[in-house]
């Protein structure tokens, strides 16, 4: 027998009294049940707001760019501040699924899938945003470096913005091949178990024809770990190169060497935020707090106090750098941040991101879920302000007085926006009732291991001396 | 592709299941394959699997994709369409090193999945046996094959023995199928 220990100081990844059976039931119960009426609401809310995007987008590629508030001063607006909020949301997924399993972080198996789902939706939508932002969308192949009939001419691969085509669609594939292998096995539970005909067959197409035989699972871990492997350079590598669009220009508060771990940091910030904000709506309607406990909650909050904190030394090391640089235009660049007209947005920033996670250092407010729940959306009101700030008011102020500028987006820009969302939760709704939102085998593979009742069960195994646990031990294989 | 005859043992814990197959390995009876809900440590080790070779199918793949960026960038930008951006050397590998780098884990991702797909023998559509309706839920299932020279009886009342809560006989298609497969032959054999 393998002897299957954690020790009992670490919390239980999994409560209540669940043998391997339950799991596949609790997980299962909202696919093969009618959905409930907050989920047709949510739904059709989602699908209006999405409808309400693609028209304000039909709008912008029928007018013309002209039709947002963008000028010539500030070329980036609420487009691109809304790509980089977005890309970084879908930060936390990868991490989780990633990094945490090289760390071998049981707990990531609560909320990896409903994580990585949500990273996929983001990078989508985040990806609406520079393709649009060209205007001339029908050339937006012209990124791709195809032989053409124009030379051939290739993109220039030196370009940041070319850099960032890359590193975004890489990511993407490599979310969504990871997030799918993990979910074949899954869905061939749902197949096993399906009573009507047409369950069967799609999820039977879904499945692969899965069996899970024991050398499939083999090949399942080494391609889950090397995944893992590759993910983790790459989640850091993305927001690095979209801090690079940013960090190559030779705009004053653009131009710093702090920007990728800032960015990245900010990246993972975001995105456990938003994993929070979806997670406690995933557990409570689904009743699922057994899978997705308070311990889990803690965890990601600690994160999130972590990750805020690098953010708020990154914001001050960025003033004290334009103070100590000595150069007059990087000091004009954040005493008009934070004292000209758009100051609001500074202190919207600050307070948000900077202030407010430092509530997390207390245990009572980590662990208590409402408050979690609006600190989630606080942080990402504050991490869209950050992308504000760094977008918009480091370009209003030109070099030549003239130029100077104010903006505030036209309708067709918040539609856009309000649309991503629609687009955003439009997948997450269905993939809430289609898809099992927590990872079904991953949660049996720990449940031995870190499930309350077997953890009660360790309880004796503790009082034990060593000595005389060892020689126990010592003819069992 | 062959439709064969099978003794199907079902267990419902992995403590039961790990002495069982040393008995089916010990026994000389000829063990098809063991299915179990989720990946089980160890159980590869005692089924005598070899470990699998899939990380170094991934690290040619990511080789192949850095090698094609590399050399990609460095011909377009040195002989096909070389480019002066602001005096800079036409070969600018730092430059190169981000989209290289995409590249060699996209290469890799993708070249995997496929070689994992390819290996299981896994596609959208593909049919296989599944010998339990609960073996990708919580039991563990073990099959032997049986040739025409085996007791049924005898192998079933040994898998009773080793601990099996369920036990029965089945003929099935022991590969994938794509669609229908020939249920005639089924029929002969049973």
């Amino acid at each position: 027998m393998h002897l299957k220990y954690e020790s009992s100081t670490r919390e239980p990844l999994v409560e209540g009294n669940k043998t391997y059976h339950q799991v596949t039931e609790d997980i299962c119960k909202p696919i093969e049940q009618k959905p409930s009426r907050l989920w047709y609401i949510g739904f059709f809310f989602s699908i209006s707001l999405l409808l309400f995007g693609v028209f304000s987008v039909f709008w912008e590629v029928y007018w013309g760019i002209g039709v947002w508030g963008i000028n010539r001063t500030i070329g980036w607006g609420w487009d691109i501040t809304n790509f980089v909020w977005w890309v970084g949301i879908g930060h936390a997924g990868t991490l989780i699924s990633a990094i945490l399993l090289l760390f071998r972080q049981g707990w990531r198996t609560g909320v990896n899938r409903a994580a990585e789902a949500m990273t996929i939706f983001a990078v989508m939508c985040a990806g609406q945003f520079p393709i649009f932002h060209m205007g001339r969308v029908w050339d937006a192949f012209y990124v791709l470096p195809y032989p053409n009939s124009r030379g051939p001419l290739w993109p220039n691969f030196n370009s940041a913005l070319l850099w960032d085509v890359f590193a975004i669609s890489t990511y993407f594939t490599v979310s969504l091949l990871f997030w799918y292998s993990g979910l074949v096995p899954d869905f061939a539970t749902i197949r096993d178990r399906a009573k009507t005909n047409l369950r069967k067959r799609l999820y039977g197409l879904a499945s692969f024809g899965w069996t899970g035989t024991a050398k499939n699972w083999q090949r399942h871990e080494a391609l889950s770990l090397v995944l893992a492997g590759l993910s983790t350079p790459l989640v850091l590598s993305v927001h690095t190169i979209v801090s690079f669009d940013f960090a190559t220009s030779v705009i004053p508060g653009w131009h710093t060497t702090i920007f990728p771990p800032y960015f990245v940091a900010g990246a993972i910030f975001s995105g456990f935020a938003m994993v929070q904000t979806l997670l406690i709506m995933v557990r409570k309607i689904f009743k699922l707090e057994e899978y997705i406990t308070l311990a889990h909650i803690e965890r990601m909050n600690k994160v999130i106090v972590l990750t805020g904190s690098i953010v708020g030394v990154a914001y001050l090391t960025e003033l004290f750098m334009a103070w100590y640089s000595g150069v007059e235009y990087e000091q004009a660049a954040f005493k008009w941040r934070i004292l000209g007209p758009y100051w609001w947005s500074y202190w919207a920033m600050m307070s948000c991101n900077v202030i407010s996670p430092q509530f997390f250092w207390f245990k009572k407010l980590r662990r208590n879920v409402p408050f979690t729940f609006i600190m989630s959306i606080v942080v990402n009101i504050g991490m869209w302000f950050e992308r504000f700030v760094i977008i918009v008011t480091s370009l209003y102020r030109d070099y030549i007085p003239g130029s100077w500028s104010y903006y505030s987006p036209t309708w067709p820009e918040v539609g856009f926006y309000l649309g991503t969302f629609g687009l955003f939760f439009t997948c997450f709704f269905l993939f809430a009732k289609y898809f099992p939102v927590i990872a079904i085998a991953e949660i049996k593979f720990i449940l031995k291991t870190s499930g309350n009742n077997y953890k009660e069960k360790m309880a004796p195994i503790e009082e034990k001396s060593v000595e005389e646990f060892a020689h126990e031990m010592e003819h069992v294989h | 592709m062959a439709i064969k005859k099978f003794a199907v043992a079902c267990y419902d814990d992995e403590a039961v299941l790990f002495p069982a197959i040393d008995k089916v390995r010990n026994s000389g009876y000829k063990l098809h394959d063991v299915y179990t809900p989720f990946p089980v440590h160890g159980l590869d080790q005692a089924m005598g699997l070899k470990e699998t070779d899939l990380h170094i199918a991934g690290f040619i793949y990511g080789i192949t994709g850095t090698s094609t960026a590399v050399g990609f960038m460095s011909w377009i930008f040195t002989k096909d369409w070389p480019i002066n951006f602001g005096g800079k050397p036409h070969f600018s590998l730092p430059a190169f090193i981000p989209i290289t780098f995409e590249l060699t884990v996209l290469f890799a991702a993708v070249g995997m999945v496929l070689t994992f797909c390819y290996l299981n023998q896994i596609m959208p559509g593909v049919k296989k046996h599944v010998f339990h309706p609960r073996q990708t839920d919580d039991t563990f299932v073990v099959a032997i094959e049986l040739s025409e020279h085996t007791s049924e009886a005898e192998v079933l009342a040994f898998l009773k023995s080793t601990g099996a809560n369920e036990t029965n006989v089945q003929v099935a298609e022991s590969e994938w199928w794509y669609g229908r497969f020939d249920k005639k032959e089924a029929y002969e054999l049973s």
